[in-house]
């Protein structure tokens, strides 16, 4: 019956395969997430467009007053297209103007205050390096949590408390912090990406290290193994089932943290910098650009995440 | 060490020689259990897993303890092993204490479930003790290999655990326990959650495997046809408190096959055991 079943799947054409697959629904849903938003742009744009006709002393059709809220140039709620406009402009159009020979359009592209890919890149440096450094100490608490008995006493309710501090209030004081001790530009910005990182990391992987059942942790024994061995061989391989949750969710939670930490001080570059900017001179597409910015990194981290998932399953008989 | 079979409990003892099996009469003592007392404090009353157990077993020997959940059987296995510190009376094995044949490696331990690692393959896994061992990478591949192809393995080495039938993983166990080379086989109910086909072939696989290696085996179950089928002595024991009633030898011919089992000495020996396991159960 198997092989029948599977030789039938791969004759069905593209439309059953449409159907199944994740096209269609995604399909549906941005079409309906645009259609929504180009609705709710007519209301909240309509007080803006009916003063501009007033002041020109005209009265409308509804088409040019639609049309009016569609393409209202300082829009309280600006249309999926015209954001589009603004991301387009801000990465393509700031790389191609004045162009002189590629080498000078991708450097503009990375590097150019103006180039929005500049800000993500900036914003995705510190949220990488806080990562990084969320996740080493993350595992390290666990690991000590889990071997010495006092340490989780000791150290559970500190790491639970950290968590309970708002991190907009928390976030300016360690930059000003660290920005007297000459320390400025990524460097603080990790360690609250890291702040923000390492407690799903320390929550997981205590649960992960604790996961091998009694009858494993007897066997380590039978074979006279040291603690060393046991974490190695036993504990850590265990723990990997849930040490990936946990770097998914301390991965968007970098990025959170990382621009959360541009916007009190006032930061030139990144994500948290552009947005500041954008409300700071209304310039809503820019903010809506600079959003839509973050939900794309957040995106692609986490599924960077899920590769390295994927990989470490595969070396692992496929299964983690 | 005298050679002398040491049954100390109340009830009568059978004290003939063991004929079942490979081993000599006359082989030096691997395990010696006497007076021993075993106490798991608890809230209300302490429990007493283990009274005043006097046991000893030779090189070579296949013992069976068997007996109702409760009776002490793994805990005394346990204690063997160095899993579980008595309270009271004194054990050697392999003439020196417990601890110390666990830290030398001289047993190898079978638990009720395969206890494989997920993550590794089958060679893999059977190499995990000698990578504990601290072995060279060369020496680990050819012990584990070997292990495997005594069970009858060797096709699979590169499989994961989960692609194989439950009757194959508890065999991937035991040549895990094999690949330290142990003089003493312990086992612990390790056919317990096996469907009773696959428990006789590797009832059958156990027995070849302890013809040929001449190892010491304690093997804890509750199943008497499986006792009778593999021992060269049974140990019946008793709950609340966890004792030995009756230690039986098992005489019969160490040629056995599945068709054993409906000989008049098989099942003679078999109702001996139930009599004795009746008699542990009539006064609870």
């Amino acid at each position: 019956m198997a092989p029948a079943a599977s030789t039938a799947a791969a004759a069905r054409g593209l439309g059953p395969r449409l159907m199944t697959g994740s096209t269609v629904p995604v399909t549906v849903m941005l079409a309906a997430l645009f259609v929504i938003w180009m609705l709710a742009a007519i209301p909240m744009n309509a007080d803006r467009v009916s003063m501009q006709f007033d002041r020109q002393d005209v009265s409308p059709t509804v088409t040019d007053f639609v049309t009016a809220t569609w393409t209202l140039d300082r829009a309280v709620l600006p249309t999926p297209i015209q954001v589009g406009r603004e991301i387009v402009d801000s990465t393509y159009g700031v790389m191609m103007s004045r162009f002189r020979g590629w080498d000078r359009a991708v450097d503009r592209l990375l590097n150019h205050q103006r180039s929005l890919l500049f800000h993500i890149r900036v914003t995705l440096e510190s949220t990488l390096v806080g990562f990084v450094i969320g996740t080493g100490l993350g595992i390290l608490l666990a690991i000590g949590i889990v071997h010495v008995r006092t340490l989780e006493r000791s150290l559970m309710p500190w790491v639970i408390a950290s968590q309970t501090v708002p991190i907009l209030a928390i976030a300016p004081i360690i930059v000003v912090l660290l920005g007297n001790l000459g320390l400025t530009g990524t460097l603080p910005k990790a360690i609250i990406s890291a702040y923000l990182s390492f407690f799903p990391v320390t929550i997981g992987m205590v649960k992960g290290l604790r996961a091998p059942d009694p009858l494993q942790l007897d066997l380590m024994h039978t074979y006279s193994a040291s603690r060393g061995q046991t974490l190695a061989k036993l504990r850590w391989p265990s723990s990997i089932a849930f040490l990936f949750p946990s770097l998914k969710v301390g991965i968007a939670l970098s990025l959170v943290g990382a621009i959360v930490a541009e916007l009190p001080t006032g930061a030139q570059a990144g994500i948290g910098a552009r947005l500041l900017a954008g409300s700071y001179y209304g310039d809503m597409p820019a903010l809506w650009a600079a959003i839509v910015a973050s939900a794309l990194m957040a995106m692609l981290l986490i599924g960077l995440v899920s590769l390295a998932e994927r990989l470490v399953a595969a070396a692992r008989g496929g299964r983690i | 060490m005298t050679a002398a079979v040491v049954v100390d409990t109340p009830s009568s003892p059978q004290l003939s020689e063991p004929t079942g099996g490979p081993h000599p009469g006359h082989a030096p003592v691997v395990v010696e259990v006497s007076g021993l007392n075993l106490v798991f404090p608890t809230k209300d009353a302490p429990v007493h897993a283990l009274k005043d157990v006097d046991l000893a077993i030779k090189r070579g020997e296949f013992v069976s303890l068997i007996g109702p959940s409760g009776c002490g059987k793994t805990t005394l296995l346990r204690v063997i092993a160095d899993l579980e510190h008595p309270t009271g009376g004194t054990i050697v094995v392999n003439g020196g204490t417990p601890e110390q044949a666990r830290l030398d490696r001289s047993y190898g331990y079978v638990f009720q479930a395969p206890a494989l690692y997920p993550w590794r393959t089958v060679l893999r896994n059977v190499q995990l003790p000698l990578e504990i061992m601290g072995l060279p990478a060369g020496e680990r591949k050819a012990r584990a290999s070997e292990s495997l192809s005594i069970v009858g393995l060797d096709q699979f080495e590169r499989k994961f655990p989960w692609q194989l039938s439950g009757g194959m993983q508890q065999r991937v166990s035991i040549a895990r326990a094999l690949s330290l080379r142990p003089e003493l086989l312990l086992m612990d109910e390790p056919f317990g959650a096996l469907d009773e086909i696959t428990r006789d072939g590797l009832n059958l696989h156990l027995l070849k495997l302890w013809r040929e290696t001449h190892l010491t085996v304690v093997f804890v179950t509750h199943s008497i046809p499986e006792a009778v089928f593999l021992s060269s002595k049974i140990v019946v024991m008793s709950p609340r408190p966890g004792r030995i009633v009756e230690v039986i030898d098992c005489d019969l011919p160490a040629e056995r096959d599945l068709d054993t089992r409906e000989t008049p000495a098989f099942l003679a020996i078999s109702h001996r055991v139930r009599e004795a396991l009746r008699k542990g159960h009539s006064y609870d």
